[in-house]
């Protein structure tokens, strides 16, 4: 029998130190070329948070006191301010998951090249200012604004519908801000879809309704799963539409720790403010990370 | 009663009729008014090269294409209209095109859910078809915890469990490496003589549509250039095109020697009557019907016999193979089994040698014009 590293049996460690170091090296360089990013997180996130966490423990004595916990619970209006939040974070999701299917579902469909010109059409809002978009959607909703004026004047209704400064303009706002967020991952999930898949069920017997209900659909509501929930989280800590939009009668968390910070300056409060919603937020997370599997759509895995 | 009932399957095999089928891709004839009958339970294979239509005579039969004109029978029945999910043929996607979010079982159980079969009955058919394509007891798997063979298998029961009275296989062997593949032919056809249902079967490799086919409708450009027997197929090509596209073959041109028969080298090649005609006639030389003259009695009233010049010479395995030189720079190429070591003769590239072929082995064929 001929065997090589019989015959070498004396060498088999050759170099293996030296490989070795060379291998730690390049990790180090991989490694090194991370640090920036790493630093900013340290000082821009970390840092300020661990600072908020620390305040909201600190009452207005400046000693250890969960006073600001226990107004939170003590106080109607936190509890009104959350279940806002909340309802204002699951209507956009919902109206964005009812505008973003079709649409994505329509995306995907069409030949690459007619696709990457309506995908312009979703992201060019994208890519204009939050603020701008914002005053439009005021422009266009106010008493006097073209909406009201244009359905006015065909007749489709009387005197001016209040569509702003209310939940109503809060939603068409934050949903059309919302909606490429739904619809990428969406998109994205979609494309992964096999044609054939479709054309499997239809060959098995299912008409196309069917091949939607149960293979359609139950392939796409991982990206579903993904668009949904960082439409979800992006609502929970938003603050220009729903302030501006809202007319102060639509108060999220954001906007209350806003009002908490400009009209009492308590950093305490608005931090206490901010961890609660920090916390619910990565409950969420958890919660449907339990619940669903993630794929490719969110956290870049295969 | 699981064979009373195979037995049934088998009796409900229907013929096809395409009539004039054609469809269009732009000005690309996908289809060129093909027609074609497929015989009730027969195992019929569409070859040609890729672009050459057959995905798309196989899609238009499964209703997934929408053709220009002509018309689609399954037995009496027109369903050229008739939309993919009331046609009642299975297929097998070259994809496979199983659903990820169900297991083994639910995806063969699937098309028996939306056929209302029972529960119970489902559950003992899908062990039916799990054991007719050997993974019984996988059923609960998923089905990404399965092999690329498994997969194929699995394709393949969720196609026949609803007992359709057509089966349809688009390239599904394609993705397996090449000893699974062989082995999975031969598992393919000796179901298909189990299940007795019409197939029709698509592949761009001409062995394995020899080795499986009851009939093959060679396709090219839309149309068919032939339709026939492997065995036909292969040892009377209609054409070039069908000449070149299965087995190994050399075209060269004949003409007419001194007393009218078609000749080829100064050599008569056949004792049959050819007319002539505007294009005239080529030769196809098989590889293996060549032989070392030299090495074996050689009967002059029945072989043509060519002087050649060997130009390379090389040993593949169970064959060899030889290229010579017969003058004009024409070149032949001859395979030789490898089983006896006189067959080759040792030959090496330079060597003289003469090389045999036996009248009633010609192939001849209408010459093409060259495009």
């Amino acid at each position: 029998m001929n065997r090589p590293d019989a015959a070498e049996g004396g060498n088999r460690d050759r170099n293996a130190g030296m490989l070795r170091a060379q291998e730690r090296r390049e990790e180090w360089g991989l490694l090194s070329l991370a640090a920036p990013a790493l630093l900013v997180i340290v000082l821009v996130i970390l840092i300020p948070v661990g600072w908020l966490f620390y305040l909201s423990f600190i009452g207005g004595d400046g000693q250890f006191s969960l006073e600001h916990y226990r107004k939170m619970v003590e106080y109607k209006s936190y509890a009104r301010t959350f279940a806002t939040t909340f309802e204002v974070s699951i209507l956009t999701t919902g109206i964005c998951i009812l505008l973003g299917y079709p649409l994505a579902y329509f995306l995907a469909l069409l030949p690459p090249r007619w696709a990457g010109i309506f995908m312009l059409a979703v992201l060019l809002p994208f890519w204009t200012s939050l603020l701008v978009r914002t005053y439009a959607w005021l422009v266009l909703l106010q008493r006097k604004g073209m909406l009201n004026e244009f359905a006015i004047h065909i007749g489709l209704w009387d005197s001016p519908v209040k569509l702003v400064h209310n939940m109503t303009g809060t939603l068409i706002g934050m949903a059309h801000i919302m909606l490429p967020f739904l619809v990428l991952p969406l998109y994205s999930a979609m494309k992964k879809i096999d044609r054939d898949m479709m054309h499997a069920a239809a060959n098995l017997g299912a008409s196309p309704a069917t091949a939607f209900r149960q293979v359609y659909l139950p392939l796409s509501l991982s990206g579903m799963v993904a668009g949904s929930l960082i439409v979800f989280i992006l609502c929970l800590g938003f603050y220009v539409t729903p302030a501006v939009l809202g007319g102060g009668r639509v108060i999220m968390v954001s906007t209350q720790i806003t009002a908490i910070l400009e009209n009492q300056f308590d950093w305490g409060a608005a931090s206490a403010l901010g961890v609660v919603l920090l916390v619910a937020t990565l409950l969420v997370l958890y919660i449907a990370a339990r619940f669903f599997k993630f794929d490719a759509a969110l956290f870049g895995k295969g | 009663m699981t064979n009373s009932e195979s037995n049934g399957a088998a009796s409900t095999a229907l013929p096809i009729h395409i009539q004039g089928l054609t469809k269009r891709y732009g000005k690309l004839h996908a289809l060129d008014a093909v027609d074609l009958d497929i015989r009730s339970g027969e195992f019929l294979t569409l070859l040609g090269p890729s672009g050459s239509g057959k995905t798309t005579l196989l899609m238009a039969i499964a209703g997934f294409n929408r053709p220009d004109a002509g018309s689609i029978r399954f037995g009496d029945e027109e369903v050229i209209l008739k939309p993919p999910h009331k046609r009642d043929v299975g297929m097998v996607f070259q994809s496979y095109a199983l659903f990820p979010h169900m297991s083994v079982a639910g995806n063969i159980a699937f098309p028996l859910k939306l056929r209302g079969v029972s529960e119970k009955e489902c559950a003992e058919r899908v062990n039916e078809a799990l054991e007719t394509v050997q993974l019984s007891g996988l059923g609960e798997r998923g089905i990404d915890q399965l092999s690329g063979g498994q997969r194929q298998r699995v394709a393949l029961a969720r196609a026949f469990v609803f007992r359709p009275r057509i089966l349809l296989m688009d390239e599904p062997l394609s993705a397996l490496d090449k000893k699974l593949r062989e082995r999975m032919q031969i598992e393919l056809k000796h179901l298909h003589r189990q299940l007795g249902v019409t197939t029709v079967y698509v592949t761009h490799d001409q062995r394995e549509a020899l080795t499986m086919s009851d009939r093959i409708a060679v396709i090219n450009h839309g149309r068919l250039a032939q339709v026939d027997t492997p065995e036909a197929i292969y040892n009377h090509p209609a054409n070039a095109f069908v000449a070149d596209f299965i087995g190994e073959s050399t075209m060269v041109p004949l003409s007419r020697d001194a007393s009218g028969s078609l000749s080829f080298a100064g050599q008569r090649i056949t004792d049959k009557a050819y007319e002539d005609t505007a294009e005239g006639w080529s030769l196809v030389v098989r590889p293996e019907r060549l032989f070392l003259a030299d090495t074996a009695g050689v009967d002059p009233e029945k072989t043509a016999v060519f002087d050649v010049t060997v130009r390379e010479s090389v040993f593949q395995g169970e064959t060899a193979f030889v290229l010579v030189d017969i003058g004009d720079d024409t070149e032949l190429a001859l395979r030789f089994g490898t089983g006896s070591a006189e067959a080759t003769g040792g030959l090496k590239p330079g060597d003289r040698a003469r090389v045999g072929l036996l009248r009633e082995d010609a192939i001849v064929i209408p010459r093409e014009r060259q495009p």
